[in-house]
């Protein structure tokens, strides 16, 4: 086969240049973006790639003229919070329709999955009503309690939870484990890269969910960091400096918490504990 | 004393209780709410809103912003769909093959992910400018023709798409990275020592047992509210802030239209109509993807 | 040691001074919204602190949300029965509002028709629906032609153009192509910007058309003169090629503008409300000069906007009185004063308008002479108008499409659009 005439480092060379370009391709914007946050506003529309002078002044200009920490904080909070609920919730739910048989699995799956398919612009306002009739706007839950579960996390873990073997499960039960215990001890542990990956996505799903934060909050300290970006642009004109370093300082957050799970998560494990 | 099957029913019941009650409160109910209003003519007071029956759909088959949106998605899918899942799957296997700088590459590819829309809408704009963008001085110094990209009406969907699935790719490759860290190592063992080859291991290791994962990819591609290109909106909106779904309509979706009709005209009954029209649509077209795709791990 | 009678008395007094001071102490909370704007903040804070020393038993609250979403929150807010007292709309979007319920009339007692239009520039009457007034501007702007003074200078040009011609020629002068590349535009076409209405409200009439009936409820530019005049903005680009639309960077907000203030463009038509950005953003002379005309006798023409403060149905009894008062206030000369200063934006009232400092000024001048020949065109569905005038232009630019079929789709579409509204009423 192909793979083994040509010579090996050949093709690793390859594989690497052909890798470095997308990585190119997928970079390019945000170095754009990068470079531009450290331009002041007049030289954004000059066509140099490097800034002249580099400053920081972009920066210092969003900390300074709106309570970006504070920002930061709320979509810390809300992210985390709704992420830890998707992740628990999502997987008992994705076990119990993977692994378990109850009548009414098939409808239930349907129904849940076909709650995706509504876009969330026309939830908000069924979601804000119920918001002012139990006092929720302009609080924490307020923000985050239509993230505490999606049908994107179910599935996912449903899906996932196929490849985990029966046998497995059912030595379990030998063993005296209730079905939680099943759950919890042989099912749950083996599925780190999944529920990996729910986190991840999820955090930043949430991380950059716009709308319904905006919708729900109205106080300004109250607001998360993509409401808050927003307020750089207007009718005549956007601050394209202030914006490009707002959403540097947005990306950077998540940068980390996906540096800190996939090289936890991500690595594939070994077959011990499964029969081949 | 509760038979077996009973039993576990019952755990399953008991596991499932707590999300089924949010589901049904925070997604159902508002679900059905949002579509009661496709029924009415919406007003704010409650008071004053009117029942209008099939009204607003049958505006809608005679509307043609909407029939241009409808057409638009069907070219959106084809270009979106495949592009994102085949390429994440791609380059997933190709992540995970590395020996080397796994880790630095995959936060490479999921960089455009994380990053705000608004903000890389923009860099985009001006990287794709016909006459002073990146794009087209790169094209032009190797002798390639310049490109209209986004202000052509013949190139702007395919450019949206394209930006799309750059964007996206990187949602896929995470899930797609999960699935084969499932796959033991053993297997691929086993299939080397049986003497397959790449392409044989890829076919009959790989792909059977990524097969949940690839239909959830590609029902996510397809229909989901966050990356689906069925719900596709706000990169529509940021890439041509002042002319969306243009030029000339050519990029509008149908989420941009519900919009545009919901929060700029007020009219939320009509919106509603044309959300539960979406729904329908999205229903359909993931049920069909599903017959196609998933098949049972054993 | 007090007696029976005085401990009553003291307790009298006491329980009278408690009321007085419960009565006296309660303040009346309005809430005014708008999108978030540095300077309009500023001035409505300012005002707002000036309006509450007068009115010590009301207390304004002020929240501002991002451009891009203002009307979501509306949307939302207002039928939970909450949101604001007062909402800052542009004036396009009142049918919209008024229909779907998001608005209430002016009161008559506190705003009479018959002083509004005695008082306030003409074309507040685009305010005005069913024989009602449904809000009222503090400020208006309309349009005018910003141009490169360097620019200018370095190729020779004396004088900003007086006709059309003239710009084209001017504009021909400055436009430099570099192998197929448009490197620096004479003229910014923006038909997603201002160029939209000025096919509508100025080049249509100048070419002898009218763009729509008087009470904007039939479209009547489809005549062999609406047709020269979208033929006639076409060709700026198709054939003089002295721009087009796009440049320098498609889909960014105001990117027409970002162009002039980069020095890619040497002339646009933009409003008054750009002055701000163009004022912080170019570094190099710049002009205002009027919008030019077809002839150097010719009609002169304008197109002119405001943005409204208008009453939502939230306020009732006592908050309405109180909303009235503030709308009052900052519909005041004085407050019109105040936001020419810090805004930057024309005042609203006639008797404002005709100061010769401001006539005369290098900037100001030509958008405030432009007012009293300027028409506000009354939207029924601003967003959908204003597209169907965009893709009409662009049908022709980019797509190939004759100007005579474009503008008979446009009308045809616009005709549908306000036959749908006016005839459910």
């Amino acid at each position: 086969m192909w793979g083994s005439k040509l010579p090996k480092f050949l093709f690793w060379i390859y594989l690497y240049l052909l890798v470095l370009l997308g990585a190119v391709i997928m970079v390019f914007p945000f170095v754009w973006m990068f470079l531009t946050s450290l331009k002041p506003l007049p030289e954004i529309y000059t066509l140099n790639w490097w800034p002249r002078n580099p400053t920081l002044a972009n920066y210092y200009a969003v900390l300074q003229t709106y309570p970006f920490g504070r920002w930061f904080l709320n979509s810390v909070v809300v992210a985390i919070i709704t992420t830890i609920s998707m992740v628990l919730l999502s997987s008992v739910t994705g076990y119990a329709l993977a692994k378990l048989d109850f009548p009414g699995k098939r409808i239930i799956f349907v129904g849940i999955l076909a709650t995706m398919f509504i876009p969330t612009e026309l939830l908000v306002i069924p979601w804000y009503s119920m918001s002012v009739q139990w006092n929720w706007v302009d609080t924490y839950w307020g923000i985050l309690f239509p993230g505490l579960i999606h049908a994107f996390g179910v599935f996912l873990m449903r899906q996932f939870f196929f490849s985990v073997p029966n046998d497995l499960l059912d030595a379990g039960r030998v063993d005296g484990l209730s079905e939680f215990g099943v759950f919890w001890k042989v099912a749950l542990p083996l599925m780190k890269p999944a529920l990996g990956a729910l986190a991840i996505l999820n955090f930043v799903g949430n991380w950059n969910a716009f709308l319904w934060p905006l919708i729900v909050t109205s106080r300004r300290d109250l607001f998360t960091l993509p409401v808050g970006l927003a307020m750089f642009s207007g009718e005549a004109g956007v601050q394209w400096n202030l914006i490009t370093a707002g959403a540097t300082l947005t990306v950077l957050p998540t940068i980390i918490v996906f540096l800190v799970f996939q090289r936890a998560i991500l690595e594939s494990i070994t077959a011990s504990g499964l029969k081949g | 004393m509760l038979s077996l099957s009973r039993r576990r029913a019952l755990w399953a019941y008991a596991f499932i209780f707590l999300p089924l009650l949010l589901f049904a409160f925070f997604r159902v109910y508002p679900l059905f709410q949002a579509f009661h209003l496709a029924f009415g003519r919406w007003h704010a007071d409650p008071g004053q809103r009117t029942f209008v029956g099939l009204d607003n759909f049958r505006r809608l088959f005679g509307d043609p912003r909407f029939l241009q949106a409808l057409r638009n998605m069907g070219l959106y899918m084809v270009l979106a769909v495949p592009g994102q899942v085949i390429l994440g799957l791609a380059l997933a296997l190709v992540l995970n093959a590395l020996p080397r700088g796994r880790g630095f590459f995959r936060a490479i590819y999921f960089l455009p992910y994380i990053t705000p829309a608004v903000a890389i809408s923009w860099a985009w704009s001006f990287m794709l400018s016909p006459h002073l963008g990146v794009v087209n001085r790169v094209l032009r110094w190797i002798g390639l023709p310049a490109q209209s990209f986004l202000t052509s009406p013949a190139q702007a969907l395919p450019t949206v798409a394209a930006i799309v699935v750059w964007q996206f790719i990187g949602f896929h490759i995470v899930l797609f990275l999960a699935a084969l860290a499932n796959i033991p190592k053993e297997l691929y063992e086993a299939a080397r020592i049986d003497g397959a080859s790449a392409w044989a291991s890829f076919r009959y290791v790989t792909l059977p047992l990524i097969n949940p994962t690839l239909v959830l990819s590609i029902v996510m591609a397809t229909g989901s509210p966050t990356i689906g290109i069925l719900q596709l909106f706000t990169q529509v909106l940021n890439l041509r802030f002042y002319d969306p779904g243009g030029p000339v309509g050519s990029t509008a979706t149908i989420v941009l239209y519900m919009y545009q009709v919901g929060f700029k005209r007020f009219e939320l009954g009509y919106a509603s109509a044309i959300a539960v029209l979406l729904f329908i649509i999205i229903a359909v077209i993931t049920l069909i993807q599903y017959k196609l795709t998933a098949r049972r791990i054993d | 040691m007090l007696s029976k009678l005085g401990i009553k008395i003291l307790g009298l007094c006491f329980g009278l001074t408690l009321i007085g001071l419960n009565l006296s102490a309660r303040p009346i909370t309005i809430v005014y919204w708008q999108y978030e704007f540095a300077t309009k903040v500023r001035a409505i804070d300012e005002l707002i602190k000036r309006f509450e020393a007068e009115n010590p038993d009301i207390k304004v609250i002020h929240e501002t949300f991002p451009y891009a979403a203002f009307a979501e929150k509306v949307a939302a807010a207002v039928p939970a029965g909450v949101g604001p007292h007062i909402v800052n709309l542009y004036y396009g979007w009142l049918p919209a509002w008024q229909r779907a319920g998001y608005l209430q009339p002016l009161p008559e007692e506190w705003f009479p028709a018959q002083e509004i239009e005695s008082e306030f520039a003409p074309l507040v009457r685009a305010a005005k629906m069913n024989g009602q007034y449904w809000g009222l501007p503090t400020a208006v702007r309309t349009l005018a032609l910003f141009y490169n003074i360097d620019l200018f200078e370095q190729n020779g040009i004396a004088k900003p153009p007086e006709t059309w011609d003239e710009l084209i020629d001017i504009a021909k002068k400055l436009t430099i192509w570099q192998d197929g590349t448009l490197v620096r535009a004479g003229f910014g076409m923006a038909p997603d910007g201002q160029d939209h209405h000025l096919v509508r409200e100025v080049l249509i009439r100048q070419f002898g058309g009218t763009p729509y009936s008087e009470d904007y409820r039939q479209v009547l530019y489809n005549t062999p003169e609406g047709v020269r005049a979208l033929k006639f903005y076409t060709d700026l680009a198709l054939v003089h090629k002295i721009g087009e639309p796009d440049f320098p960077f498609p889909g960014v907000a105001g990117y027409y503008r970002e162009g002039f203030n980069a020095g890619l463009i040497a002339m646009i038509v933009d409003g008054s409300f750009a002055i701000g950005t163009i004022q912080r953003g170019a570094r190099f002379r710049w002009g205002v000069a009027e919008l030019p005309r077809l002839t150097p006798d010719g009609e002169r023409h304008n197109f002119a906007s405001f943005w409204m403060h208008a009453l939502t149905p939230r306020a009732q009894g006592a908050e309405l009185e109180a909303a009235c008062k503030f709308l009052k206030f900052i519909t005041s000369p004085e407050a019109m004063e105040l936001w020419l200063q810090m805004v930057g934006e024309l005042p609203a009232r006639l008797s404002l308008l005709n100061r010769p400092e401001l006539l005369d000024d290098p900037i100001y001048g030509p958008f405030m002479r432009a007012l009293p020949y300027s028409h506000a065109t009354f939207f029924v569905d601003e967003a959908r108008q204003r597209q169907i005038m965009i893709d009409a232009i662009l049908r022709v630019i980019r797509a190939g499409v004759s100007p005579e079929a474009s503008l008979a789709t446009a009308a045809a579409e616009e005709q549908a659009v306000l036959d749908a509204f006016w005839g459910k009423r």
